[in-house]
């Protein structure tokens, strides 16, 4: 059944977003600390188990590639819904402190890159 | 009559009226992108950005926040690209992600996200120091405005900056998780952008979750789950260091 992919999903992402939540509460914030991330690491867990008892029959994997082949279109809603005139409207301040951060964590990408490369050489 | 019954009909139904526009939008890009570069520009790097430019007529329109979606029929928008479903497709493109690639960034995707955090807010606070700021509470929460726009308010809140700079810190989140979205497919190639690894890495450096998961979506989405799987600490980490650690620096080397 479609929906057993869609609701294993759902539970994935709800344990992980309580969890994502527990941990700002302990280290005193008020934001949700890789919820998306959890969530993700549980889906991969539970639909890797090479358990008989629990593996998705095909039909119920379709509930969750529905999703991720939405995935595109729900971005693109994403970004017709930022607050780009507030963005562009914030000041020159905001505008180079935006982009210089992005170029200089652009740069840093190539560095990072080839450090990991190399400590999987050792 | 049949303008009020249709604008009736589109708003009362506004999450479906969302998907026949976003369907819409996507055909014309796609067939748009075929005709004037062959294909070789990813369709979604041309809707996201068009996205964008919607967004921003939404806003000077009606002057509110949602860019296209405070327009009423479109309000479905909203709903359809707000957090709850865009975590939720995140999440479903873990399913099929390669468990080993994980494991391998692993060590240097955290520490990608430690040095993101740092990067941006010192980057921020510099040019905010440029533009002539001198108190450390403002510097801070600009600076913390350039790593996300929900590290610049939680800081300057924390903080007790002035609302006029907690704005600006919003802008500044704003502006990087746009040029993320726009930017990431031209700097792709050049960048080494094409495997786990430096996606996981490049989601640990950016941090901005609607800018990672924008600018993976026109690059290759099957990087998402790479990238979406770093940037999701990002925020946590950097409302952790922002209002403490940084903002002591800040007010150390200020003083």
């Amino acid at each position: 059944m479609i929906i057993y992919g869609v609701a294993l999903l759902a539970v994935c992402m709800l344990v992980g977003s309580v969890t994502g939540k527990l941990i700002g509460v302990l280290i005193g914030i008020d934001a949700n600390v890789g919820g998306v991330g959890i969530s993700m690491l549980l889906l991969l867990f539970l639909t890797n188990l090479k358990s008989e008892r629990f593996r998705l029959k095909p039909l119920s994997e379709r509930g969750i590639a529905y999703w991720t082949a939405m995935y595109i279109p729900i971005v693109v809603a994403m970004a017709a819904k930022q607050n780009v005139y507030a963005a562009l409207n914030g000041g020159a301040v905001a505008v180079v402190a935006g982009l210089l951060a992005v170029v200089a964590s652009f740069a840093l990408i190539p560095i990072l890159t080839r450090m990991a490369g190399q400590s999987d050489d050792q | 009559m049949i303008s009020s019954i249709v604008e009736n009909v589109l708003t009362n139904n506004a999450l479906i009226t969302a998907f026949a526009f976003v369907g819409i939008l996507s055909l014309s890009t796609n067939k748009l992108s075929d005709v004037l570069t062959g294909g070789r520009i990813h369709g979604s790097a041309v809707a996201i950005p068009l996205g964008l430019v919607l967004a921003h007529v939404g806003g000077v329109v009606t002057g509110g926040s949602k860019g296209l979606a405070d327009i009423p029929i479109f309000a479905g928008v909203a709903v359809m690209g707000g957090a709850m479903l865009r975590d939720f497709a995140i999440v479903s493109t873990a399913f099929g992600a390669d468990l080993s690639a994980l494991k391998k960034a692993g060590l240097v995707g955290s520490l990608s996200i430690l040095i993101g955090v740092v990067l941006s807010f010192v980057v921020g606070a510099g040019a905010a120091v440029a533009f002539g700021y001198t108190d450390p509470v403002s510097v801070a929460t600009i600076g913390a405005g350039a790593a996300t726009y929900v590290v610049g308010p939680v800081t300057g809140t924390a903080l007790g900056a002035s609302s006029d700079v907690i704005a600006l810190s919003v802008a500044a989140g704003l502006i990087k998780s746009v040029t993320v979205m726009i930017g990431t497919p031209f700097v792709a190639n050049w960048i080494g952008l094409n495997n786990p690894t430096s996606a996981m890495i490049y989601g640990g450096l950016m941090g901005t979750t609607s800018g990672v998961a924008g600018g993976l979506a026109a690059t290759d989405p099957k990087l998402v789950p790479y990238g979406a799987m770093t940037a999701t600490f990002y925020t946590g980490v950097g409302c952790l260091l922002a209002p403490s650690i940084l903002f002591l620096l800040v007010k150390f080397i200020l003083s």
